[in-house]
């Protein structure tokens, strides 16, 4: 018998039923026990219908399975949609006064609950889902008062006679499961069932990844949030609303993803630690903008909260599909960084890196999730969030004393500096004697317009370099599971994690051993030719149509080819193509960037 | 410094490119002036400029300052205002960066209401890429991609600013650079959005906005014989911004209530200076989610 339970409760949008889940999973948290939450359910129907699904056990849960054990059924259709997931000894509560009498298939266990009117008599029809959740306790030997702590965190600000209602509502239901269903135990149990939610001394928070991404951005000192709503990125705006006013910051809700993300940029020219979050079609609308933070050498945090695409897509469904957007969008070549948390508790670390390493390099970092990181409610030990290991590393800012080791020969501050490891010091507005101008035209040290072949191939070179110093100084490690020695390699990124990290149990119970790589950095990242060239076979695993991953996994393991590049702003020649054929010929390598100068200035 | 900044102080060495004869070139000397009479310093200015003839402004002055992609200029603005409520912050660009490409970002910005001022350098035709039709463009004026006219009204940006909530609507002509100099230092005395279309004549692709044109044409409020224009009057500022036959220099709309953003929404600190870890309540984020 498994340990662990798989609950749920659906019905029509518009019946409460994420808060109700919301509710539960809280109250399970409350008991010690470990949570995972769903709520991306595709409708095979058709739309309107929604559900929330919780994964509980007194062990650690990370993803997801596809079985029912208990399901409140608001409606018929949610017997239906599920139907595939309920299996022998399953529980089905439902509300034959409800217009209809559930059709439950003839081995799961249907527990008719009068929701409406027990609700009326808790003091109001409105605490229908209350009442199921107290029957859902019942089945499951869960103690009410641990879900009254949850009905307080949930009403407590709705005054006490509400709270004290849905107490009631609670009880109700859980009192006529006893009385009308005395040996429900029994009945599961002739299918092998029993479902106990025990309750452990443990002590656990329950967040999602928005909330992971927001907290991470006001751990690390984030004090400017632009954004424009939109599914399932609006959560880290909601959740910083409200919050990081109390550092002194503030959320702007911006007229598009356009301005979002030059407000964060002229945040960050100001000196603040400045973020914006999105999705798919925003990532599209930034991408204007993209290259200019790079050139301009801004640290901005961009995180996309990728889901369904192209275009419009399916907005409530998870994909990951805006990989090579990621790794490649903007035009022009974009030096950047690419994060990508794979489990919710990462969602806070990453947000946290993301912005030392904006910060340290100067550099837009791009922080990618997922849906289904964004949507899913999990336990963690408070530990897992320990805020006095954060670090907060701003870079090479000079102030008033320092800007003088930064000036040219006439006094006038360098802010793209052509340094050893490419990040040149940083004045912000207000340092006495730092002023320049940032562009996104080709620029020099000084950030004046240029065309100069020379200075062009220094300034790219420079921002590239960027890169260069950061593959050496960082730890870009991917998170390594499983049997080294083992013939599969599986690798994935972002949030695929857990549910891979489950099925090597599944696996293993068949005799089958798998090595995995869970790859959080996307650029840069590690290099994982070793990895691929122990195994017998490589098998990549993530949420899209055409393997973006498996593409640069596959570029990455590839024998290398020579590369001749020019970047001057000049095409090739071909007596000086001739040239540089022939030394690769002659086995020299170094790159040569002649050309002449450009005379037409336009923007 | 502040006492003794005077307007050479917000030049930068590097020479315009401008064409001999540009308005823009008055348009800065105003601003700059400005910038000086209101005892601000080139290292507590920030110019935002955004993309075209009227963008190169960013490099000609001398402050911190972005120069960043077409029509976007008012979110950096914003976007350093409000993380910095200490700097000055001047924003400056031309009518098809304004007013079409950048036209979501001006009706915003004005509602906002942030405290900064907003040039822009009205020439009615897109300057840097040689000549074509811009959004303030006469209804039958011809260029390469409107030889018989863009048969489209052109837009009144004084009167988008007053639909939008705007709080000081101002207009000015850069060839009259010590009224023009005067009204750009009451938009950054301004508390809220200080907003200046100036005519800033381009002498290269505009041969029907000229200088002679706007000298002959244009009414400053202040002149005007027949009435007192009284700036807090919005009837009579919807009257003139409206008016089919004049077009006025001046301060045509000021709200005497006007409530900058920050004040509204309570900023007022340096965003820019952090603690070096988490903030000292911060496990208090984590407790919330008990
Ligand atoms: C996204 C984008 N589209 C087009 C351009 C080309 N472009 C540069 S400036 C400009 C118009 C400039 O007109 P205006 O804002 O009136 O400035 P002016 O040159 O007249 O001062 C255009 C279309 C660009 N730089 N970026
Ligand atoms: S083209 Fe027109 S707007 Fe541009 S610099 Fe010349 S005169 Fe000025
Ligand atoms: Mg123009």
């Amino acid at each position: 018998m498994p340990e662990d339970l798989n609950w749920a409760i659906g019905g029509e949008a518009g019946d409460g039923i994420a808060s109700t889940g919301k509710i539960f999973a809280q109250a399970l948290s409350r008991a010690g026990r470990h949570v995972f939450t769903s709520k991306e359910f595709a409708s095979r129907i058709r739309g309107g219908y929604t559900a929330y699904k919780i994964r509980t056990d007194v062990e650690r849960v990370q993803s997801v399975v596809d079985r029912l054990d208990v399901l409140i059924a608001l409606t018929q259709r949610t017997v239906d949609e599920n139907v595939d997931e309920l299996h022998p000894g399953s529980v089905v509560i439902y509300d034959g006064e409800r217009s209809w009498e559930a059709e439950v298939p003839g081995d799961v266990v249907g527990v008719d609950v009068p929701l409406k009117h027990l609700a009326e008599q808790a003091g109001g029809a409105i605490m229908r889902n209350v009442v199921a959740l107290g029957a859902a306790a019942a089945i499951a030997d869960f103690p009410l008062d641990c879900l009254d702590e949850a009905l307080r965190k949930r009403f407590g600000d709705k005054g006490e006679q509400i709270v004290d209602g849905n107490r009631e509502a609670a009880r109700l239901g859980a009192e006529h499961v006893r009385e009308a269903y005395p040996d429900l135990n029994g009945r599961t149990a002739e299918y092998g069932h029993e479902y106990r939610l025990e309750r452990t001394d443990a002590d656990y928070v329950l967040l999602n990844g928005d909330e992971a991404v927001g907290m991470g951005a006001l751990a690390a000192g984030c004090r400017f949030y632009a954004g424009y709503p939109i599914t399932p990125a609006t959560d880290v705006m909601e959740y910083l609303k409200g919050r990081i006013e109390r550092y002194g910051g503030t959320v702007v809700q911006a007229e598009d993803e356009l301005s979002a993300v030059n407000l964060a940029l002229g945040a960050a020219r100001g000196g603040a630690r400045a973020m914006t979050a999105t999705s798919g079609p925003g990532i599209d609308l930034m991408a204007e903008t993209f290259g200019l933070v790079a050139t301009s050498e801004t640290p901005l945090v961009i995180a996309d909260v990728m889901r369904s695409g192209p275009s419009t897509g399916m907005p409530t469904k998870q994909e990951q599909g805006d990989l090579d957007m990621l790794l490649y969008g903007g035009h022009g070549e974009v030096p950047r960084f690419v994060l990508a948390p794979t489990t919710v508790g990462e969602c806070f670390h990453k947000t946290v890196e993301a912005f030392n390493l904006a910060e340290r390099y100067q550099t837009p970092v791009y922080l990618v999730a997922d849906l289904s990181l964004a949507v899913t409610e999990r336990t963690y030990e408070p530990g897992e969030f320990d805020m006095g290991a954060v670090e907060i590393e701003r870079g090479k800012i000079v102030d008033d004393d320092e800007v003088g080791e930064w000036l040219d020969g006439q006094g006038r501050f360098r802010p793209h500096a052509d340094t050893e490891d490419g990040v040149s010091p940083r004045a912000l507005p207000g340092t006495v004697g730092g002023t320049h101008m940032s562009t996104g035209l080709e620029h020099d040290e000084l950030g004046r317009r240029t065309e100069d072949t020379d200075v062009r191939v220094r300034q790219v070179d420079k921002r590239d370099r960027k890169v260069d110093t950061a593959r050496e100084r960082e730890d870009w490690s991917p998170r390594e599971f499983g049997d080294v020695d083992a013939e599969t390699l599986v690798v994935s990124w972002g949030s695929n994690e857990g549910a891979v990290l489950e099925a090597m149990n599944l696996l293993e119970e068949r005799g089958v051993d798998v090595r995995f790589v869970s790859v959080p950095y996307l650029f840069p990242r590690a290099d994982l030719s070793e990895h691929v060239e122990a195994a017998e076979r490589t098998v990549v695993v993530e949420c899209n149509a055409t393997g973006q991953f498996a593409d640069v996994l596959e570029h990455d393991v590839l024998q290398r080819v020579e590369r001749i590049n020019k970047y001057t702003g000049v095409r090739f020649e071909a007596d000086e193509l001739a040239e540089e054929i022939a030394a690769r010929v002659d086995g020299e390598h170094e790159p040569d960037t002649v050309g002449g100068s450009g005379e037409v200035q336009a923007e | 410094m502040s006492s003794e900044t005077t307007f050479v102080d917000f030049k930068s060495d590097t020479q315009p490119t401008w064409c001999p004869g540009c308005g823009d070139f008055g348009t800065m000397n105003g601003m700059m002036k400005a910038l000086a009479n209101t005892g601000n310093d080139p290292d507590d200015t920030f110019i935002v400029a955004g993309i075209g003839c009227s963008g190169k402004i960013g490099t000609y002055m001398h402050s911190y300052a972005l120069h960043g992609v077409h029509g976007r200029a008012l979110p950096v603005g914003t976007g350093v205002k409000l993380a910095r409520p200490d700097v000055e912050v001047m924003v400056a660009g031309g009518d098809g960066d304004g007013y079409s490409i950048g036209a979501g970002h001006f009706v915003h910005a004005v509602r906002r209401n942030v405290d900064l001022s907003y040039v822009v350098m009205d020439n009615r035709i897109y300057g840097l890429t040689k000549g074509q039709f811009s959004p303030t463009s006469r209804e039958d004026f011809e260029t390469a991609t409107s030889p018989a006219g863009p048969k489209q009204p052109p837009v009144n940006p004084l009167a988008l600013a007053l639909a939008a909530g705007g709080t000081f609507i101002a207009q000015t002509f850069s060839s009259d650079v010590q009224r023009h100099a005067e009204i750009v230092q009451q938009a950054i005395e301004h508390d809220g959005f200080g907003f200046v279309n100036v005519f800033s004549p381009c002498v290269t692709f505009n041969d029907v906005d000229t200088y002679e044109y706007f000298r002959g044409s244009l009414v400053d409020v202040n002149e005007d014989d027949e009435v007192d224009h009284d700036p807090a009057d919005f009837d009579q500022a919807t009257e003139r911004i409206l008016d089919p036959d004049h077009e006025y220099q001046g301060v045509l709309y000021q709200d005497p209530d006007s409530v900058p953003y920050g004040d509204s929404h309570g900023l007022g600190e340096d965003m820019s200076s952090i603690p070096e870890g988490a903030p000292e309540d911060a496990t208090d984020l984590v407790r919330e989610f008990y």
